[in-house]
């Protein structure tokens, strides 16, 4: 339960959540997956296409799409035609998107303080 | 095979380009345990099929996997001599060469002759075909020479080959899971329409297919997921149970680890809906999946759910599309970012009119960039204090000398660009642009061959 008085911080994406990219296509698919259960709520409600499509807007995909798992406090993100046409038509060293995981985990996320002792990574 | 035991399914290669050294530590897992066992090898990417439809035009018997030798040598007769069935799309554009280089590679090793299985059907690049794939493509239809055309099969012939008692599968195109599906539908003779079986062991085949990336590789993160013994990874093993559930584990005494991230991490990769994911053999449904670690280095899938399989079969059709040419030159120091950035704009204009050149600032923006290179002419674009910059270029072309300007260009800057650039590096290879479409299910005619 938070009170109007909680405090917030601001962390990349990546103190909450792993991820990998996989490619068929034109098409990039992203997971998100949270370090911890209780971290999914915060996920759930910041991690919204629109906010995606913000963060992606240097590859500007013609469609973000998210699929929710909660069973696994997973979601999978699908953008399409991001990749230039795919790894036999576009001309990025990368033509998989191997690296898209790293953009998206770039994502700012507002998060209450609280749950600061689930975050992946180093314990400041 | 018994079927009451538990079935172990091993892979030891997730993609052309794999360690070949991944298999020796799995196989002798296998037989450790005593239970009946499969090996896979999974080598045929989509690109990698139309590569290998190439090799074979300049040699009849090459198109097969080139490091086929290698991958099954370390193994070859222990699988033989506790039955360990090994099943692999290493026959990628000729199964029936594969199967060649398996009988000689047995011979070489003082091997009894192995039952090899050649699956047919996949290849639909002959003009008996054409007028399928028209109709199919309609408007898609490339224009340009077509290299391969290759139907998605499932996992039903290769567990009629298994059942008939082949030690060897060699397949050409096949959809990666039913590498492992097949082998459970042998050994437990599951209906090919008990959908909720067949799609928990094809999702336990999305898990093996890739090889390392369930077991920490594709994975490490240091500090935040981090992997012992990245050099020595041990592949993925599966067991399968009689209803389909599955338990991944990795050999002892190898590198990685098996936990329910990396579990997670490649349940998801390469899918789409959730719901829907679309192989021949069935529709999985992972909505209410769970993963749950069960031991070390030891993670269970359960919750996988099945429907009804597609009506129709994936084709990919791959067609010569031009060329593709790059080129790479550094700066360092003071200014470098400026310098590349001044050079990536003579470059533009010495190659103005042969179509869109991608300019990227290795160190700066690359691989995020689109091939727009938009964030460079954007107003917030800096270099900043980048120490360390590599320019890289690219662009394709349907003719080859025009493409090849590309690389001229790029070398020239050694005298006419900014100060200080070195190390030009240039490339050039033709391009293989690739197409899908839906064949009906009977418009394809699956069948295996027992090769002596």
């Amino acid at each position: 339960m938070t009170s109007a008085t909680d405090s917030t911080i601001t962390v990349p994406l990546y103190r909450l959540a792993h991820s990998r990219t996989g490619d068929k296509g034109n098409r990039s698919n992203i997971s998100v997956i949270a370090w911890h259960p209780a971290l999914w709520d915060v996920l759930v409600e910041q991690v919204t296409e629109a906010a995606v499509a913000r963060q992606f807007a240097l590859r500007q995909p013609r469609q973000v799409t998210r699929y929710l798992l909660p069973q696994l406090q997973a979601m999978n993100i699908v953008l399409d035609d991001v990749l230039d046409g795919g790894v036999n038509d576009a001309l990025n060293l990368d033509s998989h998107g191997k690296a898209l995981s790293y953009l998206l985990l770039d994502l700012p996320v507002t998060v209450p303080a609280h749950l600061a002792p689930y975050f992946g990574g180093p314990t400041a | 095979m018994a079927n009451n035991a538990k079935l172990l399914v091993g892979c030891a290669a997730g993609f052309s380009g794999d360690r070949t050294d991944a298999a020796l530590p799995v196989v002798q897992a296998l037989i450790a345990s005593g239970q009946p066992a499969a090996l896979i090898f999974e080598t045929l990417a989509e690109r990698t099929l139309a590569l290998a439809q190439l090799a074979r035009r300049t040699d009849p018997d090459a198109g097969y996997e080139p490091l086929l030798a290698d991958l099954l040598r370390p193994v070859f007769a222990l699988c033989l001599a506790h039955g360990v069935r090994i099943v692999s799309n290493f026959g990628a554009a000729n199964p029936h060469g594969a199967a060649r280089r398996i009988h000689a590679l047995a011979a070489e090793l003082g091997l009894s002759r192995p039952r090899i299985a050649v699956l047919q059907g996949d290849d639909l690049s002959g003009p008996e075909h054409r007028a399928l794939l028209q109709g199919a493509l309609g408007d898609a239809m490339p224009t340009e020479p077509i290299v391969s055309a290759n139907a998605y099969i499932g996992a039903q012939a290769i567990a009629d080959a298994l059942r008939a008692g082949a030690d060897i599968v060699v397949c050409g195109r096949v959809a990666d899971p039913s590498l492992v599906l097949g082998p459970a539908l042998a050994h437990y003779g599951w209906a090919l329409d008990d959908w909720d079986r067949l799609a928990r062991a094809t999702m336990a085949g999305h898990l093996l297919e890739c090889g390392a990336q369930v077991t920490g590789g594709y994975f490490a993160d240091p500090g935040y997921k981090d992997v012992p013994g990245l050099a020595r990874l041990g592949y993925p093993i599966a067991e399968i149970d009689a209803d389909g559930h599955c338990t991944i584990t990795k050999p002892p005494g190898t590198g990685g680890c098996i936990t329910e991230c990396t579990v997670k991490e490649q349940l998801l990769y390469e899918l789409h809906d959730p719901a829907a994911y679309l192989t021949p053999d069935v529709v999985a449904d992972i909505t209410q999946a769970r993963v749950q670690a069960v031991g070390a280095d030891a993670v269970r899938l359960t919750g996988v759910q099945g429907h009804a399989r597609p009506a129709t079969l994936k084709v990919n059709v791959c067609f010569e599309s031009g060329w593709f040419a790059e080129g790479e030159i550094s700066y360092a120091g003071a200014r470098a970012g400026a310098r590349a950035r001044l050079a990536g704009e003579v470059l533009r204009e010495r190659l103005a009119g042969l179509g869109p050149l991608r300019i990227d600032l290795i160190g700066v923006t690359s691989i995020f960039g689109d091939d727009t290179s938009r964030w460079l002419d954007a107003p917030t674009s800096d270099s900043g204090d980048a120490q360390d910059v590599r320019l890289r270029v690219a662009l394709q072309h349907r003719d080859r000398a025009s493409a090849q300007r590309l690389l001229r260009e790029v070398t020239a800057l050694y005298t006419c660009g900014p100060a200080g650039g070195g190390g030009v590096r240039t490339a050039m290879r033709p391009r293989l642009g690739t197409v899908s479409c839906l064949v009906p299910r009977d418009a394809v005619a699956v069948r295996f061959e027992m090769v002596d």
